[in-house]
């Protein structure tokens, strides 16, 4: 059941040692999965594959139940998110103008698909709903900031900006 | 002893209008003009005028300043503090009155209604235990442990009336009843119900940010109530400033001795601990709040058992929310007969309602019960902004329904809005106006219940994904009459067999408008029209040949290029072409395009 994610696991041993010690003074608690959950999404940003498996043998709690848990919740994130978040415009006015080409050609040059984070932690890549821009269309955002009547031809530049 | 108090809402709708800043600014201002020592400046939780804020009260005048920001800090200080004459710029003043009315407490906002729950709320610190004592805190839970026998207390809730806050109104005494059994001899648990998700709702959030100790205190009452010794707070991650206070104020009552072992030197102990929601909004339903608090998939599970038998951990459990328990406290020390002489004759004493939507007060009220819609909309409220007319009010959330302009004298209690298809639901009161189309409201309800179905039963995850493909084709204009048939059948048989409330009030929404409101989803099937002018698919975009002055700025502006015309000459706008954007509307200077 081990999810393919696209960014290898780079966990610290310090990391290890904190989440470790979370456990060992909670484990004993009643109810206390979820709250070990939240501290190892506070320690590690996200609950990948690895760190359900730390909290599964330290517990002794199976990991299908760890990850329907995990999955249950919104507020839980199995892929980590980019130091940049880009979210692409996919409501009507934007994908009549070329959103769709424009989502397809980010996934070809970072090598991800929508929800993933590439490799190196850099850019995660979301495909969302009307932002109310329609009149600079098509749209996409990189951590909030809007860039407007976008060209397929354009992208490689903007992602410059952020190397 | 400080000459004056400048009370500066923290809570969630201020902090973000910059009242930390404010805040810091003011001790800055204080320090230079050495008045530190005669001035003090309190962090205080939700003052309710949220439309307002953020908002700032000196006293010993109670002088309110609205929309105060970081600029405006220095000048009260050198004018009002200092030398003593009010900023008259920055006074609140009154919408619906002419006249100036510099206190609060003064204003239509606040003379109608009756603060119990909210009695703290804005007036002390919350991260104060000191203050909360200062207002007769804890002394509900001495007066219980030291004088009262555990039936005792729960007769004075009984006697009271008091029903739940949550929402289904079910008798709180009755409640505690159910689950005192066997005091002494079985693990029992208290848990309170912070997890508030209903969209426009915030009674909780503010309770909980403006006087977290009142809920602790009442938790305890029921503890020893029912003879548990373990409480369970589940509130929304979703809310940090009231999850630190109370984190903060559970520390304080410990170390106070308020919480914990041996309170009071009676030999009754009883302690509480957080635990925190992750986003799902079926966790306020109360069999899945507790499957939750186990570290579970937060899914409801049938009644029989119910919680009073086999609750949390297997175990006998009360669960209210927390608006009820900030009542207790009050009714312990005032008397079952004072809060009963407030309300009507089944729902006894206030509630607290979020007011949100078309509305010009949005914010926090809380009212006796009985109050009609009337009051709370024109007076309380403010009216409804630019003068456009109400069409109706939603209560209850995506549980609840519409009251419609014919219901507008009702009085507000359990009872009369069951009667008239909504319910009151935890308090959220959005205003809608003629601009809001009906069809397109119930829609956004079901398509939230959609999302937020845990998915364990058929009738609800099956079901309301049906209801919301029928709406979302009628919001097309692509539905038939048979299809508001199917909508109808298809609503009673959700509430018949799902599992839990949440599934069982989904379809209400959809039934309380096609009561009142059917008229519109006629319009949008027979005539494909949205008489609001809200569903994109059903409205046309026209350029009037009057007003047109050719400049082709709307043409230029238009994603899909489909306006067409020459300079200086009346535009056109291709129907087949247009995404009902917008666009043309906004960027127009003349104001000739229009929808219909």
């Amino acid at each position: 059941m081990e999810k393919k994610t696209t960014v290898p696991f780079e966990g610290t041993q310090e990391q290890e040692m904190q989440l470790r010690q979370v456990i060992a003074e909670m484990k004993d608690e009643k109810g206390a999965l979820m709250p070990i959950m939240q501290k190892a999404q506070d320690i590690y940003g996200y609950l990948p594959y690895e760190v359900q498996k730390i909290i599964s043998d330290e517990m002794g709690v199976p990991m299908e139940k760890i990850y329907g848990v995990a999955t249950f919740y919104s507020m839980f994130n199995l892929e980590p998110k980019g130091k940049y978040q880009i979210s692409v415009c996919l409501g009507t006015a934007c994908y009549v103008k070329g959103s769709g080409l424009i989502f397809d050609k980010l996934k070809e040059l970072l090598g991800i698909d929508n929800g993933q984070c590439t490799p190196d932690g850099k850019f995660s890549l979301d495909a969302c709903r009307c932002v109310g821009a329609c009149g600079l269309a098509p749209v996409m955002m990189i951590n909030g900031e809007v860039y407007g009547k976008v060209n397929v031809n354009d992208l490689e530049l903007i992602l410059a900006k952020y190397e | 002893m400080y000459r004056a108090h400048v009370l500066v809402c923290g809570g969630t709708g201020c902090n973000s209008g910059g009242s930390k800043e404010i805040i810091q600014k003011l001790k800055e201002e204080l320090k230079q003009h050495d008045l530190q020592n005669e001035i003090s400046v309190v962090e205080t939780g939700c003052h309710g005028l949220c439309a307002q804020g953020p908002i700032m009260v000196v006293y010993p005048d109670a002088v309110s300043y609205a929309k105060v920001t970081v600029n405006d800090v220095a000048e009260i200080v050198e004018e009002h503090l200092l030398k003593g004459r009010v900023v008259d710029r920055l006074v609140y003043v009154e919408q619906t009155l002419d006249s100036k009315v510099t206190s609060l407490n003064d204003t239509a906002f606040y003379r109608k209604q009756k603060r119990v729950a909210l009695r703290n709320c804005g007036v002390i610190n919350p991260d104060s235990i000191d203050e909360y004592i200062g207002t007769d805190g804890y002394e509900a839970l001495g007066k219980v442990l030291t004088e009262m026998t555990p039936d005792e207390v729960i007769q004075i809730i009984l006697d009271s009336g008091l029903r739940g806050r949550g929402g289904a109104g079910f008798p709180t005494g009755l409640k505690w009843r159910f689950a005192s059994g066997n005091r002494g001899n079985v693990q029992k648990y208290v848990c309170c119900n912070a997890d508030e998700g209903d969209p426009g709702a915030f009674m909780d959030r503010s309770v909980l940010e403006g006087d977290p100790h009142v809920v602790l205190e009442a938790m305890a009452i029921a503890g020893y109530a029912i003879g548990a010794n373990q409480g369970y707070i589940y509130v929304r991650a979703e809310y940090p400033i009231a999850v630190e206070r109370l984190r903060n104020a559970i520390a304080q009552a410990r170390e106070y001795g308020l919480l914990g072992k041996d309170i009071f030197g009676t030999g009754f102990d009883f302690d509480i601990d957080l635990r925190l929601g992750a986003g799902a909004f079926v966790c306020g339903e109360e069999t899945a709040l507790m499957t939750s608090i186990e570290g579970n998939r937060g899914e409801p599970r049938p009644r029989p058992p119910f919680p009073a038998v086999k609750g949390l951990f297997e175990s006998p459990t009360i669960l209210n929310n927390v608006e009820t328990y900030a009542n207790i406290p009050r009714i312990i020390l005032n008397g079952a007969e004072w809060f009963a002489s407030m309300g009507t004759e089944k729902s006894k004493g206030t509630k607290v309602f979020a007011l949100g939507g078309k509305i010009n007060n949005t914010g926090l009220v809380e009212i006796p019960m009985g109050t009609t819609l009337r009051t709370v909309i024109d007076e309380i409220g403010g009216g409804i902004p630019n003068g456009k007319k109400f069409k109706a009010a939603q209560t209850g959330g995506p549980s609840g329904g519409c009251i419609p302009a014919e219901h507008f004298d009702i009085p507000i209690d359990y009872d009369n809005l069951i009667s008239i298809g909504s319910m009151m639901g935890s308090g959220g009161l959005i205003v809608m106006d003629e601009d809001n189309c009906m069809v397109d409201i119930a829609k956004f309800f079901l398509e939230f219940t959609v999302d937020e179905s845990c998915g364990k039963c058929t009738p609800c995850r099956v079901g309301t994904k049906r209801m919301y493909e029928i709406l979302d084709k009628i919001t097309k204009g692509q539905g038939t009459m048979e299809d508001i048939d199917k909508l109808e059948e298809l609503a009673y048989y959700i509430k018949e067999n799902a599992l839990c409330g949440l599934g069982q009030t989904a379809p209400n929404p959809v039934l309380s408008t096609l009561r009142y409101f059917k008229d519109e989803y006629i319009a949008h099937v027979k005539d494909k029209k949205c008489p609001a002018g809200v569903c994109k698919e059903l409205l046309q975009f026209i350029i009037d040949p009057e007003k047109c002055k050719g400049c082709t700025k709307c043409a230029r502006n238009c994603p899909t290029g489909a306006i067409s015309g020459k300079v200086k000459e009346v535009h056109t706008i291709d129907p087949n072409k247009c995404i009902k954007c917008g666009a043309c509307i906004d960027n127009c200077s003349f104001n000739a395009i229009y929808k219909k």
